[in-house]
């Protein structure tokens, strides 16, 4: 470590502790408290990147989250290993490792390089102008663009934290713990508000805490050392809660924010074991107090961006706060009086200052002239307009500027140096205020945007607020922050203070050259490499609107969002376009404030807590018989059960075959059930449902289909007249949440005069459906006491029995065109019923069968799936099911729509059966139907829905939707595939005993 | 993300809301007697204005129960919420 740039003045630097870490595979120290910034500076290190598209060398700019051009690899290879990090914000720990990205082989010497000659051939929309043709050889030039596309690289295996989320509430959230938030939330929390203050740096005080100058001064103490005491002060105060390492990264309306507590970065890794890394703060404040600050603009001039060339600002942090000096040879250049304090604080530890540039005439401020008095030679009304050295600054070249500040004059001077620090003055960090829906408004005398109407109870105080002097700043505070939480004790006295600094500044958004704008790099946005020739190049091809030049000439499209140069790209959009800069407006500030990891962001729903999924009662039972299962909503439902090494298709064909042939069993458990009450039940299901419902008698079941208000098919099920004002309806599966939400809405809202009262019991019951020749028996064994003959228990009918002294409903309903009987019992005794009726149909045969099976055999009687065979343009005239709509009831949800223009047309697509030529051959489901291969371009008549093999009939059988093809039965059609085309004829869509002989079979 | 007034349980977060479109368009009570154009007045027109607007919210989980709201699109503000079937507070 050179010794020379480390001084023993910090005291939150621990130099008792001595951390080492790896950087680009080379073993550095640096103490307890530095940051991989200020580590790195301190062993002379500039380098620490390449930029991304021309591969610059690029250095440390800045000391906080604006950061643009260091940001690393951190972790390297390790399953924690994370791109994009500012090594400005990473506190260094034992065993760190760290690399740089976006460079090849090395920093140092990058292949990539290259693209910095080609610069003139690659101005802004390069990438637009050049690929485009020949068109098809896009596919070419995309895999070397997706190549060299992207900075650091995304971890390969699954990430070892824990993240979790957390929801806070309060009553006055404080954004910031500089001067102003820390007097705001002192002020809050002693007046009785609950108070949360947070800040995203790991010490409070912000950039006052290490101010220990001379020229600024609080009730006569330096101004570190009264915000010492005031902070010391609000950590006793019960009444508020202090989180560091806290960035708020979004502020969306009605006062909620997220923010992120980062709780074990700073931590060396055998540190961190069983510990949460981030925490997802979802705020909830009645009051919002943002004390964001502000972020020192940078100056733009030809190659301003080569490493060593630093903001004023972070240069007086790296000093004041690490012990830091990032040069020998100093050289300050600014527009505003800031840059001075950075010189004073050089000057105190003897660090060199070779010159200080300022693009003012006239310089009037007490801390300017005690800099002059220490023989620092200051450049009044110059402007650098060129840097030299490629890895490290080494020299700059200045020039007098003319008066109105758009030319340079007179002969250029060389200056020797190794560390440029640059200002332009600040720029407000009202991101979160905008990001909350604010307006901002902009301020002619210094150039800034500064909050103007606040959309919700909120307020901004400090620099963000545009308040700069130390004066203007407290004063300020204090008043609006009373005015605003309504309280007449402000806990402060009068607060006197004294500051040297001035507020003037020389405001040139593009500083003038001596070349010609096509040869020079200013760069407005380091990270992106987008430079003010980029933007008046923009400007030239037609672009006008701030957004449409940002996304052309990607400024502030980096992961730092142009944090520091949005503001200069908008200046130079308005001095080029001759406009005024309000009118312009700014680009929009989106969430996240700075990036946030996925950890966070999904915090603990990930492996199993992904989605929640339901099981049946019966779920166990078919877990250990083999199932596999198949998502239908969020429910786990039986696929099939492969018995011997068995295939799907292989045990579809057993199963299918046994329903049929001998007996079936099938858990039916995830069907919805809503229960329907009240004296107006019945007129209720004749308005939600296509057919008439009044006269159906106490203990019959009837099949109902339900449309849209548009004519179109939502849902079907059957539904049981239990009482005289009692149903239990059933749905689809998918559909039971939306079909109740469905029902509630026109009860409450359409027709609040019926008395009817719905209730989801999908969850209470489990139901088991015993279905094939041999039911009957089955259940006869199970359930001794029911008389099941055709006489007292026909099909489509509901007896109330008991198994073993509990209650159950019994309906005997098909949908497998089966003899067969639903049995609904308590869901806690779902699956000793189930195993029961293995046990009785043990000598039938009985076959457990799952939703594959009950597809085919529902398909070859037919039946329609809703969401399968339908996809919401299909009325029930299109599915060929006419017979449901009743003609009487004079109206039902949908029925006016039946009849319109639309819905009456022939040629819409309707429900047919597809039976191939070759009866071997099963379509493939989503295929289309066309009727002519010849035509072109080829006219698709429709798509096949549902497709199976039928062991049953021992053939292929398909259902599909053909335009106009209720009147095409026998028509041939064709299904072209990729390697062939199929032939099918267009058949009834019903394929098995269409009579219902099986169904109504003497068993 | 709103904070909403549910009329019937008090403040509650949006993700605890379903929107379900313009309010007050009553269901004609005998749609059969309705032109083609009448119909598609009812079934497809809504408004989508940058203003104040009236809108159905859901409770959905949680009272489940239908409300009215009026909400001014541009700011998101909600100026008012009410039961189904109240008259709106403002006009």
């Amino acid at each position: 470590m050179p010794n020379n740039l480390r001084f023993k003045t910090s005291k939150f630097i621990d130099e008792t502790y001595r951390v080492s870490f790896k950087f680009n595979n080379k073993i550095y120290f640096g103490f307890k408290g530095d940051t991989l910034a200020s580590a790195l500076l301190a062993n002379g290190i500039h380098l620490v990147g390449r930029s991304f598209k021309y591969h610059r060398p690029r250095g440390i700019m800045t000391s906080g989250s604006e950061e643009p051009n260091a940001i690393i690899q951190l972790h390297d290879n390790s399953s924690r290993t994370e791109p994009n990090v500012r090594a400005t914000e990473v506190e260094i720990y034992e065993g760190l490792v760290a690399s740089s990205q976006n460079c090849w082989p090395s920093v140092n010497f990058d292949i990539g390089g290259i693209n910095n000659l080609l610069s003139p051939i690659l101005p802004a929309g390069f990438y637009y102008k050049t690929f485009m043709w020949p068109a098809s050889f896009w596919e070419k030039y995309e895999y070397f663009i997706r190549k060299s596309a992207g900075l650091g690289k995304s971890p390969k295996v699954a990430d070892p934290d824990i993240y979790e989320h957390k929801y806070i509430h309060c009553d006055v959230l404080v954004i910031g713990a500089g001067i102003s938030g820390i007097m705001a939330a002192k002020m809050a929390a002693k007046n009785g508000f609950k108070t949360l203050l947070v800040d995203e740096k790991s010490y409070l005080g912000g950039s006052s805490i290490y101010d220990n100058s001379e020229f600024s001064k609080i009730n006569n103490q330096i101004t570190s050392s009264w915000l010492e005491k005031e902070i010391n002060e609000i950590s006793k105060l019960e009444n508020l809660e202090i989180k560091t390492r806290t960035s708020v990264a979004a502020f969306h309306g009605y006062n909620f924010l997220l923010a992120r507590e980062n709780l074990t970065d700073h931590l060396p890794i055998n540190q961190r074991e069983n510990k949460v890394r981030q925490r997802l703060l979802k705020i909830r404040a009645k009051k919002v107090i943002t004390a964001t600050g502000s972020i020192e603009r940078p100056l733009i001039f030809d190659n301003n961006d080569r490493p060593g060339i630093l903001l004023s600002s972070a240069i007086k942090r790296y000093i004041d706060l690490y012990g830091v000096a990032c040069g020998e040879n100093n050289i300050l250049f600014t527009n505003n009086d800031t840059a001075y304090e950075t010189a004073m604080s050089l000057i105190q530890r003897g660090i060199k200052i070779n010159a200080i540039i300022d693009n003012r005439e006239q310089i009037d401020s007490k801390i300017s002239y005690e800099v002059e008095k220490n023989n620092i030679k200051i450049y009044k009304g110059y402007t650098v307009v060129d840097t030299y050295g490629y890895r490290r600054i080494n020299r700059i070249s200045i020039m007098k500027l003319s008066k109105d500040g758009q030319t340079v004059i007179g002969d250029k001077t060389k200056l020797n140096c190794d560390c440029l620090g640059v200002s332009g003055g600040w720029t407000p960090a009202v991101h979160l205020f905008t990001q909350s829906g604010g307006k901002l408004k902009f301020r002619e005398e210094d150039q800034v945007f500064i909050p103007n109407v606040y959309p919700s109870d909120q307020i901004s105080i400090g620099s963000c607020n545009g308040d700069f002097g130390l004066e203007e700043i407290i004063k300020n505070t204090l008043t609006s922050i009373k005015k605003f939480l309504d309280i007449d004790n402000s806990e402060y006295k009068t607060v006197e203070t004294i500051s040297g600094l001035n507020q003037s500044k020389r405001n040139i958004w593009l500083l003038p050259s001596d070349k010609s704008i096509g040869k020079t790099k200013s760069f407005v946005d380091y990270q992106n490499d987008a430079t003010a020739k980029d933007i008046k190049l923009a400007l030239r091809e037609g672009f006008r609107s701030i957004e449409h030049v940002k996304r052309y000439t990607t400024t502030g499209m980096g992961t730092d969002q142009g944090k520091l140069g949005n503001m200069h790209a908008l200046g130079i959009i308005s001095e080029t376009a001759g406009t005024k800069m309000g009118e312009h407006g700014t680009t929009t500030f989106r969430p996240p404030y700075t990036p946030l990891t996925f950890g966070t962001i999904v915090g603990r729903n990930v492996g199993k807590f992904f989605d929640i999924f339901r099981r049946t009662p019966i779920h166990d039972w078919h877990v250990a018989n083999n199932a596999e299962f198949e998502n239908v909503g969020q429910w786990k439902r039986a696929w099939y059960y492969p018995k011997d090494n068995e295939n799907m298709h292989q045990a579809v064909q057993r199963e299918s075959k046994a329903a049929r042939d001998s007996a079936g069993i099938l858990d039916a458990s995830t069907l919805g059930k809503i229960d329907i009450q009240g004296t107006d039940a019945s007129e209720f299901l004749n308005r939600v449902y296509t057919n008439a419902w009044s006269k159906l008698a106490v203990g019959k079941c009837r099949y109902g289909l339900m449309l849209n208000e548009d004519g179109m098919v939502y849902d079907d099920g059957v539904t049981t007249r239990l009482g005289e004002n009692h149903y239990i309806m059933t749905t689809t599966t998918g559909g039971a949440a939306n079909v109740l939400g469905k029902l509630e809405d026109y009860l409450q809202t359409e027709w609040p005069e019926l008395d009817v009262y719905l209730s989801s019991v999908t969850d209470h019951f489990a139901t088991i459906s015993v279905c094939g020749p041999y039911s009957k028996k089955i259940v006869s064994k199970v359930i001794p006491d029911l008389d099941l003959s055709d006489e007292k228990f026909p099909h489509m009918s509901f007896k109330n029995a008991k198994i073993n002294n509990i209650k159950c409903r019994v309906m005997r309903i098909s949908f497998t065109g089966e003899h067969s009987y639903e049995i609904n019992i308590q869901a806690n005794f779902g699956k000793s019923v189930w195993e029961k009726c293995m046990e009785a149909g043990k000598d039938f045969n009985i076959t457990p069968y799952g939703t594959e099976t009950m597809h085919l055999l529902r398909a070859e009687k037919g039946f329609i799936i809703v969401g399968q065979d339908t996809d919401a343009t299909l009325t029930p005239i299109d599915l060929q099911m006419d017979w449901i709509v009743s003609k009487k009831k004079y109206d039902f949800i949908g029925k006016r729509s039946l009849y319109r223009s639309d819905t009456i047309r022939e040629d819409r697509k309707q429900l047919v059966g597809l039976l191939t030529e070759n009866p071997e051959e099963v379509l493939e489901e989503g295929a289309q139907i066309v009727a002519d291969i010849k035509k072109s371009p080829i006219e698709m008549l429709g798509h096949v829905t549902s497709s199976y093999y039928s062991p049953n009939l021992k053939k292929s059988i398909a259902l599909g939707v053909v335009k106009g093809g209720k009147n095409m039965l026998g028509q041939k059609l064709i299904i072209p595939m990729e390697n062939k085309n199929i032939n099918v004829t267009v058949a009834d869509p019903v394929f098995l005993d269409k009579e219902g002989e099986r169904l109504n079979a003497k068993l | 993300m709103f904070l909403i007034n549910c009329p019937f349980c008090g403040e509650r977060e949006q993700s605890e809301f379903k929107a379900g479109g313009e309010a007050h368009i009553v269901r004609p009570k005998q749609p059969t007697e309705l032109s083609d154009d009448e119909w598609a007045e009812y079934l497809f027109m809504r408004k989508n204005i940058k203003g104040i607007q009236f809108e159905r919210w859901n409770h959905i989980h949680g009272c489940r129960k239908w409300f009215n709201m009026i909400r001014d699109t541009s700011n998101d503000q909600i100026k008012a919420v009410y039961k189904m079937g109240e008259k709106p507070p403002v006009k």
